[in-house]
């Protein structure tokens, strides 16, 4: 049970040492690259950029991929490999998985399998996901430069060349290799014909004859690599990697799993080794991998370990409710039926759970893949314990416990911002980071990027919980309906992309003739929160690192803050744990914690 | 090196400070404060600081939302007079604040109203072209004017003596009643208005308007009224600013939330009528609102600059801005004068070194002999040491007949010539030699070894001759002020590097820096090497803080980034500086420097402890909250309280008492020490983060207690 996830954290940390040099080495430039890859360097190279310039190229950069994903999955029933005649996906949903894959989001309102052709998972998904993945990277290469007092920050093309090229190219590779040995398809074929082992499992044709099963395939191996080490988390099946010809074997399933976690954890090194700091990342690491190791112990520990408290606890609990109508005044509230039924759950709570890994893979994944914002899922999130779902959210919420490449490190700086400027002055001093003066300035840049979050899950969770978009589209009405709202928007806010389920978002293919009736509200909001939470929290402290790296470096002396003890270290829990508390602890009491001591699971 | 009236080791506190016996609290200035603060209700004027401002919407939004309850307009779960009693207490969470500003400032007030008393009008002679004087009153008086000033009168306003010299007492000012020198010409010629003449007469040419002295813009500064935000004050508001707009954003989606709750379970039930709860109560969610934002650091953060700036003002210095103080914090090197500050101002004999075939004790008797009549503290030194090494109880006396001869700057020796036509003599090295050689006499081979060793320690030789004949040499050292090396670790511990200014050379300089524990010194000290020295220094990004009073003083002291002029300093250096000293206390500079980090750090903690204030509001308020609709959630109510409007009147009554508690720790500053930034940081997060979790839990159960015990609440 605790076997795989200290497998897997142990191989993490093992893996980002080397990686983070590594990194290091390419991002300064160190290497010298083969002649063909150097010519197509130098021919992307337009020179040093400063902040605004590398800012302005990241943005269109972004404008150019949107407009390219458009018109590539506008394109899907005219182009080649769709043997199946896919036809357009709904137009909303086009935009909301155009903005998914750009933002590196990778929320899906749609079944891979049964909207999307190869074409589509080749020239769109594909690409999409490389360099969506490179462009925080490459944001927190530039906030590094600019932390060092760099005027310019590199030349956002050629970061972009180098860290697809030199890092996502050759691990995904090496990646591929092992899945593709370990059963995954690698094919142009769309379907595979197979006849059932089971005779008439798929039923009976009008002759009365077995139909055979079709089994969609495609060029799998070649997106689930990047899906994870990009933590895209956009699954080519809807299923994602609970499918079997997504996620073979438990060999698989760890190599995935590691995968995901591989490059957050090695880019806080990084950080650390750029700027010359690495005691200041190594506090940083411990404080980000103390946070996961927590997550990811509670998940297991209330959701493999317990049964579900919905099916045992509560049919003997009374609750009242004050009602004026009541003649005593107060009301009981009864629990449904389905809390009495006599479930056995002496091995936990299996449900939603994807066996063939073990009882503690799915919690294990689920709480890593939010943490490190893949949102790739093997097991079901709806199904979830309600306090094990407070660990995937938590990990959404903050967004920072390693958190996205790049980003998650740049999320952290916010709070370390925070921190710094409340307990520096505690020391006496204005506050300082890196031995530079943080002024009103870079305040202001650092609150606006932390505001974007909670505004952004908050606000539409607010508005869908009260309005038909939510209630109607929830499977489970009350509390557990309400986690469904706010995880779908914490997952979009922190570009995350898994989903609770239970929601119906999903329109389908255009020429669906009962989609869901709320589909389209769905797709145009998360796909609107999907784009704010990702530019602003990138724009803002570039231009923050910016202006802190034009300030004077102090020099240390026993009055300055250290920035790499223990005791910084808490400083920085602290700073997270109780901003992220106060900001999302009433939905947490709301959802997940009203659906576990209420007498009312599933909704009822 | 300037050679001003270094008052040596600074007295403890100023006598006759007045405001200094104030209580924190006295019932006049709390009287005037409570009355301010009412005033203070005007939406303009809360305005500026946006935490409170929307204390008071929320307040007003209350008072309508009554009156439309009571009117018959709206209906709630609870009864009426719980929203009277969350009005009431959301009013009284503004004035609170409001007081703690009010406080502050006629705290100030009434620290500049005993300044301002110095600076009623007085009869001014000015001086006219021709010669003969004309009286007017010292509130006409215009900046160049020459008036004279006579013994037992009050000088009539800022400016420089430009004739004579006069024993000027400055007890109005600075409460010292030893008098001081001002003269004409050199660093000494600044004198203050208000100040009285007590012997002699001067010409002082007048340097600042009316209303435009030190005094009355440091007044301006602790009156709130021209006083500016600080660039770390600005950051701060705008980080306020930034949680109470993100506590906002929490507390506003409640609202559907809670509709969502609520229509659940309606029809979960099967009801008719909507169930309610607190939730979708427009003051229960304004009272949330008001528990979350930063209420306890925003009502205090004037009040904690304000009290900064009047912190300084008690330590009698004048600060020119909120933004000087501030800097002090920062400081990360001071340069520090050696005389008055590092060491007591004068030599002592240290060691008596006998050559050839005199013994030591000769020495130190001949030595003695020579140095009866030198009151200079040098020879004072001299007969003290003989008379300690002798056991004497009776001071030395010169046989009867000895004649004394005075130090002067040509001969550069003193002595004494014996009714036995021995003549003593003792002084410079070179001076001596050239005496003895004159005499016919020979200079042992060894005096230049023994003086260059002397000199190599950082003492300053003096050599003793009687007749032609050499005796030997007398160490003069330095004397370190007591308890001045533990002062200098204290420094190191503050985080400041310390630099010494001598006029000495660089030898002795060394010497002395070593002894005291000093980081690095400015040996033969010109204005120039010193200006240079601080370039070099800022340019590696340090602040530095100097303290100075010569004219040649001022381009280095509008350099610095903490320029302290003494008082007794000429007004270029007191233009040039940004705080005046009006003790003229060269230590002034180390309280400087810790009366800046203690106003950052009172900000800083008491921020943190009121973010952190929050958690625990949280855990009384949200099940509270939904206890119409979601009972089950009174299991995250950890503190157990009676009922959910007795929860949220707690909480709410806690967030505003807790303003009039800190208070005293706004105006008084959180204590520093020295001890270095980690473990301070260590402390302060226990106390302020850590305490700032707990206290509110304690605080919120109490109170409700007390409201069950009192049957306050239903």
């Amino acid at each position: 049970m605790w076997l795989l996830p200290a497998m897997l954290i142990l191989a993490a940390i093992a893996c980002s040492i080397p990686l983070s040099a590594y990194f290091t080495w390419l991002m300064e430039g160190r290497y010298r690259a083969p002649r063909v890859l150097k010519w197509f360097e130098d021919l992307v190279d337009t020179g040093p950029q400063d902040w605004k310039q590398y800012t302005i190229a990241l943005i269109v950069f972004n404008i150019a991929l949107f407009i390219f994903g458009f018109v590539v999955l506008s394109l899907q029933p005219y182009a080649p490999l769709n043997p199946r005649g896919l036809g357009w996906l709904e137009p909303t949903t086009i935009f909301n998985t155009v903005i998914s894959f750009l933002t590196n989001t990778n929320l899906q309102h749609y079944a891979g399998e049964t909207a999307l052709s190869n074409f589509s998972q080749i020239f769109f998904i594909l690409p999409n996901m490389f360099l969506s993945a490179s462009v925080g990277f490459c944001a927190l290469a530039a906030i590094i430069r600019l932390f060092r007092g760099a005027e310019k920050c590199g030349n956002f093309f050629v970061d972009m060349w180098r860290v697809c090229m030199y890092i996502y190219v050759p691990v995904a590779l090496l990646f591929g290799i092992i899945f593709m040995q370990q059963g995954m398809p690698m094919t142009y074929a769309s379907t595979e014909v197979a006849t059932t082992l089971e005779q008439g499992s798929m039923g009976l044709d009008d002759k009365g004859q077995a139909k055979p099963q079709t089994i969609v395939v495609g060029p799998v191996a070649a997106v689930i690599p990047i899906k994870m080490l990009g933590t895209n988390g956009g699954g080519f099946y809807g299923m994602n990697s609970a499918h079997p010809l997504e996620n073979p074997t438990a060999t698989t399933n760890f190599f995935t799993t590691l995968a995901m976690m591989l490059f957050p954890f090695a880019l806080v090194l990084m950080y650390g080794r750029m700027l010359g700091r690495i005691r200041h990342s190594v506090v940083i690491y411990g404080v980000m991998l103390a946070m996961m190791i927590g997550l990811i112990a509670w998940v297991i520990r209330t959701d493999t370990m317990e049964p579900n408290p919905g099916l045992t606890a509560h049919a003997a609990t009374a609750w009242q409710v004050p009602s004026a109508s009541a003649p005593s005044g107060k009301l009981d509230v009864p629990s449904p039926a389905v809390a009495a039924l006599p479930v056995n759950q002496h091995l936990g709570n299996l449900e939603g759970k994807e066996l063939r890994f073990g009882t503690s893979a799915g919690a294990a994944f689920a709480a890593i893949t939010t943490d490190v914002t893949c949102g790739a899922i093997n097991a079901e999130m709806d199904s979830l314990n309600p306090l094990s779902g407070l660990s995937p959210m938590i990990g959404m919420w903050l967004n920072c416990v390693f958190g996205g490449k790049g980003v998650g490190m740049i999320n952290l700086l916010l709070f370390l911002i925070v921190g710094v400027f409340l307990a520096g002055q505690m020391v006496g001093r204005t506050p300082e980071y890196l031995g530079r003066k943080v002024g009103a300035r870079e305040m202001k840049l650092a609150m606006i990027a932390l505001l974007v979050h909670p505004i952004l899950i908050l606000g539409p969770a607010g508005l869908f919980a009260a309005t038909g978009w939510g209630t109607t589209a929830e499977a489970n009405p009350g509390a557990h309906g309400f986690s469904e709202i706010v995880y779908q928007f914490s997952s979009s806010s922190a570009n995350n992309g898994s989903a609770m389920d239970g929601l119906g978002v999903t329109y389908g293919l255009n020429a669906n003739a009962s989609p869901s009736p709320e589909a389209v509200p769905w797709d145009i909001a998360t796909g609107l929160v999907m784009l704010f939470a990702r530019y602003l929290p990138i724009i803002a402290p570039i231009a923050m690192a910016f202006s802190l790296g034009r300030k004077k470096v102090a020099p240390v002396t026993l009055g300055t803050m250290s920035d790499d003890t223990v005791t910084f270290g808490f400083l920085l829990f602290g700073t997270i744990a109780i901003v992220g508390a106060l900001l999302f602890l009433p939905v947490a009491a709301l959802g997940p914690i009203a659906e576990h001591l209420g007498p009312i699971p599933f909704g009822g | 090196m300037n050679t001003a009236v270094h008052r040596a080791p600074a007295a403890p506190a100023p006598a006759i400070n007045l405001a200094r016996r104030r209580d924190l609290f006295s019932s006049d200035i709390a009287m005037t404060a409570l009355k301010q603060s009412f005033m203070m209700l005007r939406p303009d004027v809360q305005w500026k600081n946006p935490v409170m401002f929307v204390v008071e919407i929320g307040a007003a939004l209350t008072l309508l939302y009554i009156i439309q309850s009571a009117l018959g307009f709206s209906s709630s779960s609870v009864s009426l007079t719980y929203f009277i009693a969350l009005d009431i207490w959301l009013w009284l969470t503004v004035l609170f604040a409001n007081f703690a500003t009010a406080i502050a400032e006629e705290r100030g007030k009434a620290q500049a109203e005993t300044l301002r008393k110095t600076r009623v009008a007085t009869p001014a002679y000015r001086l006219r072209a021709n010669g003969t004087t004309e009286t007017v009153s010292s509130i006409a008086l215009k900046v160049g004017d020459k008036v004279v000033v006579e013994a037992s009168q009050v000088i009539p306003g800022d400016g420089d003596v430009i004739e004579g010299g006069a024993v000027v007492n400055e007890a109005a000012i600075t409460g010292e009643s030893a008098p001081v020198i001002r003269e004409a010409g050199g660093d000494r010629s600044g004198v203050t208005g208000g100040t009285t003449v007590l012997s002699d007469r001067i010409v002082v040419r007048i340097s600042a308007g009316p209303g435009e002295s030190f005094l009355d813009k440091m007044i301006a500064l602790v009156e709130g009224a021209r006083r500016q935000r600080t660039p770390n004050e600005i950051a701060l508001t705008l980080v306020l600013t930034a949680f109470t707009l993100i506590f906002m954003i929490v507390v506003v989606p409640l609202w559907p939330m809670a509709t969502n709750a609520e229509v659940y379970m309606t029809s979960y039930l099967g009801l008719s009528d909507q169930l309610r709860s607190l939730g979708t109560d427009v003051p229960t969610l304004i009272a949330l609102i008001v528990c979350l934002i930063p209420t306890t650091i925003g009502a205090l953060l004037s009040a904690i600059g304000i009290a900064g700036m009047d912190r300084a003002l008690r330590a009698n210095i004048i600060a020119k801005s909120g933004k000087a103080v501030e800097v002090a914090g920062d400081i990360d090197t001071v340069l520090l004068d050696k005389t008055g500050t590092i060491t007591l101002g004068d030599r002592h004999a240290r060691e008596f070194i006998p050559l050839g075939q005199v013994s030591q004790l000769e020495l130190m008797y001949l030595s003695a002999l020579a140095s009866v009549s030198d009151q200079t503290p040098e020879g004072k030194s001299i007969v003290a040491a003989y008379t300690q090494a002798e056991g004497l109880t009776a001071p030395v006396a010169a046989p009867e007949g000895s004649v004394f001869v005075p130090f002067t700057a040509q001969s550069r020796m003193s002595g004494v010539n014996l009714p036995d036509d021995t003549a003593i003599r003792k002084g410079a090295p070179d001076a001596i030699v050239r005496y003895v050689v004159g005499l016919k006499g020979v200079v042992p081979r060894e005096l230049d070894g023994v003086v260059a060793k002397v000199g190599a320690r950082g003492a300053t030789p003096l050599v003793v001759a009687q007749n032609a004949r050499v005796l030997g040499v007398i160490a003069l050292e330095d004397v370190l002020k007591p308890g001045i090396k533990e002062r200098m670790d204290q420094l190191k511990l503050m985080g400041l590097r310390t630099v010494m200014i001598t006029g000495d050379n660089p030898l002795t300089a060394q010497a002395i820096a070593h002894e005291a524990g000093i980081d690095d010194f400015i040996a033969e000290a010109t204005p120039e090497k010193k200006l240079a020295y601080l370039r070099n220094e800022q340019a590696q990004g340090k602040l530095v803080a100097m303290m100075g009073d010569g004219t040649n003083d001022a381009p280095t002291l509008a350099q610095a980034d903490v320029g302290l002029a003494m008082n007794s300093g000429t007004q270029a250096a007191k233009e040039a500086g940004n705080m005046v000293d009006l003790d003229s206390d060269p230590t002034k500079l180390i309280e400087v420097v810790a009366i800046g980090k203690q106003l950052l750090m009172t900000r800083g903690a008491l921020t943190t402890f009121s973010i952190a204030n929050d958690v625990a509001k949280y855990f009384a308020i949200v099940p509270a909250m939904f206890a119409g609709t979601l009972p089950w959630l009174k299991a995250i109510d950890v503190m157990n309280l009676h009922s959910p409007t007795s929860a949220i009147l707690s909480a709410v009554i806690f967030n505003a008492l807790i303003i009039p508690l800190l208070i005293p720790i706004a105006l008084k500053g959180v204590k520093y020490r020295p001890l270095g930034a980690d473990s301070l940081l260590r402390r302060n997060l226990l106390i302020w983060g850590l305490g700032g979790v707990i206290v509110p839990f304690i605080g919120i159960k109490a109170i409700d207690l007390v409201m069950v015990a009192l049957r306050l609440v239903a």
